[in-house]
């Protein structure tokens, strides 16, 4: 008995300094955002009580709403080529060939490089002067003089900066749902061979029907992160044109930090964070589910 | 009964049959080709935007801030490395601040997590389970979120433009999945292993260190890895917490670099030599353990 309660003493008192790092680092953060986001508080003046002014006026501010249709639009979007194009690419190198694991290796390479430099690669490549994109175009024919692909027009800098986070991070689902296709036992593929199934009615029947939960989780994990978009936005368009293409996560930082409405940028945080708390919450529902 | 069986025999023969057609060498080859044609396609495109980078860096200055551009460069000249390297406070002074961050990261998430994973996976803790969700909540609560009052907290104690401070926001990220694989690992290991050394008179921090450890090293690689390239790679966090200009980290002084002139315009030649300088580390580290990172993807991406 004096036993078990001494090994509880040393369980605790190995979780306790983890414990006490995210108490310190993410429930006090939280907290204290709360509170802050009662104020208004600009770090010059002292912070002020306000009451619920901060989030009145967050669902009267047009431009928040307009950023939160922007981030959605961007998700909606990128989320369905990430996963399609994830899965095809999947499909293709899921065999252990050389040249497979080869372009399985390729194609993961820029999912652990930074989003910003490769962000910053990509303003390059699209801009209109100096940038290969024109000019690849330009020499074959496809358009006759440069287009200006990133801050003139939202829909196109939109798709440029799609473009260039599909490059990225396409390698992520496509890893994913690699270890998922190989993790069907191949006994399943035999007899579905051996009963005359064609490759389509294969990848149809048995390979996504097994995958389904990878694809689900994939998705949910891709547009929790488009959600968050932030350093693709700042760094290739810089919300232009006229904040046409400021993302949510964007329009946060742009109140909290250059224009320092610490108040308004916490509640801004707070109504984000319960937004991206509903996709998490499915996210976690479906992995506890499936688990056993 | 044996009509059921009468009825499914003859679809299945015959299907059979059809199958045996495009597995015939004949029909299968080219196929074959195809998939080999488009995965080296596949690979050609993804490889592309690297490697034109990497040629733009070695441009000679001119011909970097041409246009049109050039594809494959006229010269070689290792300008633009000269003058990234005396960039601003010198290209070193931001390497080792990335490079520090990431060190202490990596020091910070492994001594947490593995103390904690420990605790989880062995001991009859209190409350365990609603305590596991507690360190989870970064899962729950996106960082992005949390940055201005860690500011504000960082501002009262001296954290901000510490590289300290930046670790720490870089550790709170990388939290919940490394604990979540620390655990895991943890719990994987035989309990017989651990009773015979407990029998042998071993108290937990000898158990801890003679049986546990050999035991979750493919883990730690996989921990160390990913908070090691999550703080090199990190920008939002660097860009709030950091205004002075010698505590800047690679990310930030690349985004300022492409804002600087050299001919009067964006010196793009700088600005690929500095991409090139910041994705080499990552790209140096995966293709060296491309195992540890498959493996962390797999195990803990999702949960």
């Amino acid at each position: 008995m004096r036993g078990h309660k001494r090994r509880r003493l040393i369980g605790s008192l190995y979780v306790a300094p983890a414990l006490l790092f995210v108490l310190a680092f993410t429930v006090y953060p939280f907290a204290r955002m709360f509170w802050i986001s009662f104020h208004n508080w600009s770090l010059i003046t002292p912070p002020k009580y306000v009451g619920l002014d901060n989030y009145r006026k967050a669902f009267n501010d047009d431009q928040f709403w307009e950023s939160l249709r922007f981030t959605l639009k961007y998700t909606l979007l990128i989320t369905p080529i990430l996963i399609v194009g994830g899965y095809l690419i999947a499909l293709l190198v899921a065999g252990n060939t050389r040249l497979r694991r080869f372009t399985r290796a390729v194609v993961f390479v820029p999912v652990v490089i930074g989003l910003g430099a490769s962000s910053l690669l990509w303003y390059w490549l699209f801009s209109a002067r100096y940038g290969l994109v024109n000019k690849v175009l330009l020499d074959l024919g496809i358009i006759d003089e440069p287009v200006l692909w990133l801050g003139t027009d939202a829909d196109r800098s939109n798709w440029a900066v799609i473009t260039s986070v599909v490059w990225k991070v396409l390698g992520f689902g496509m890893i994913l749902f690699v270890g998922a296709i190989q993790a069907i036992p191949t006994e399943i593929n035999e007899a579905a061979r051996v009963d005359g199934a064609t490759l389509w009615q294969r990848t149809t029947r048995v390979t996504l029907p097994l995958t389904r939960r990878t694809i689900l989780l994939v998705t949910l994990v891709s547009a929790i992160g488009s959600l968050l978009a932030f350093d693709q936005f700042y760094l290739m368009t810089a919300g232009q044109p006229r904040n046409q293409t400021a993302t949510s996560v964007f329009y946060v930082y742009l109140n909290s930090f250059p224009l320092l409405k610490l108040g308004y940028g916490a509640a801004l945080s707070l109504i984000l964070a319960v937004f991206i708390l509903i996709f998490t919450i499915t996210q976690m529902i479906l992995t506890r589910r499936s688990k056993t | 009964m044996t009509e059921v069986i009468e009825l499914e025999a003859p679809p299945r023969v015959r299907a059979a049959g059809r199958d045996f057609a495009p597995r015939s060498p004949r029909r299968k080859r080219p196929r074959r080709y195809l998939a080999g044609a488009v995965c080296l396609a596949v690979s050609t495109i993804m490889l592309m935007p690297l490697i034109a980078s990497l040629l733009a860096s070695v441009k000679p200055t001119e011909e970097a801030a041409q246009t049109p551009p050039t594809y494959v460069p006229h010269g070689f000249s290792l300008d633009a490395y000269r003058r990234l390297w005396h960039y601003q406070s010198g290209l070193m002074t931001y390497f080792v601040n990335s490079f520090a961050t990431a060190m202490l990261t990596v020091g910070f998430t492994l001594a947490l997590t593995m103390l904690a994973g420990y605790g989880l996976a062995r001991f009859p803790i209190p409350f365990k389970e609603p305590l596991f969700v507690v360190l989870l909540l970064a899962l729950i609560v996106p960082y992005q979120a949390l940055l201005t009052p860690i500011f504000l907290t960082f501002s009262d104690y001296d954290l901000t433009n510490s590289l300290t401070g930046l670790a720490i926001i870089h550790t709170a990220i990388q939290l919940p999945f490394s604990l979540y694989v620390m655990r895991n690992s943890f719990e994987a290991v035989p309990i017989e292993l651990e009773e015979a050394a407990m029998i042998d008179g071993a108290n937990s921090r000898q158990i801890l260190r003679r049986i546990f450890l050999p035991a979750v090293v493919p883990a730690i690689v996989t921990v160390a890895l990913f908070a090691f390239v999550t703080s090199w790679n990190e920008y939002l966090g660097a860009l709030v917490m950091m205004n002075k200009d010698e505590s800047f980290t690679l990310p930030l002084i690349l985004a300022s670099a492409r804002t600087k002139t050299s001919l009067g315009g964006t010196d793009w030649g700088m600005l690929q030599a500095g991409i090139t300088i910041s994705i080499l580390p990552c790209v140096g580290v995966y293709l060296l353990l491309q195992k540890h990172f498959i493996a962390g993807f797999l195990n803990g991406a999702l949960k």
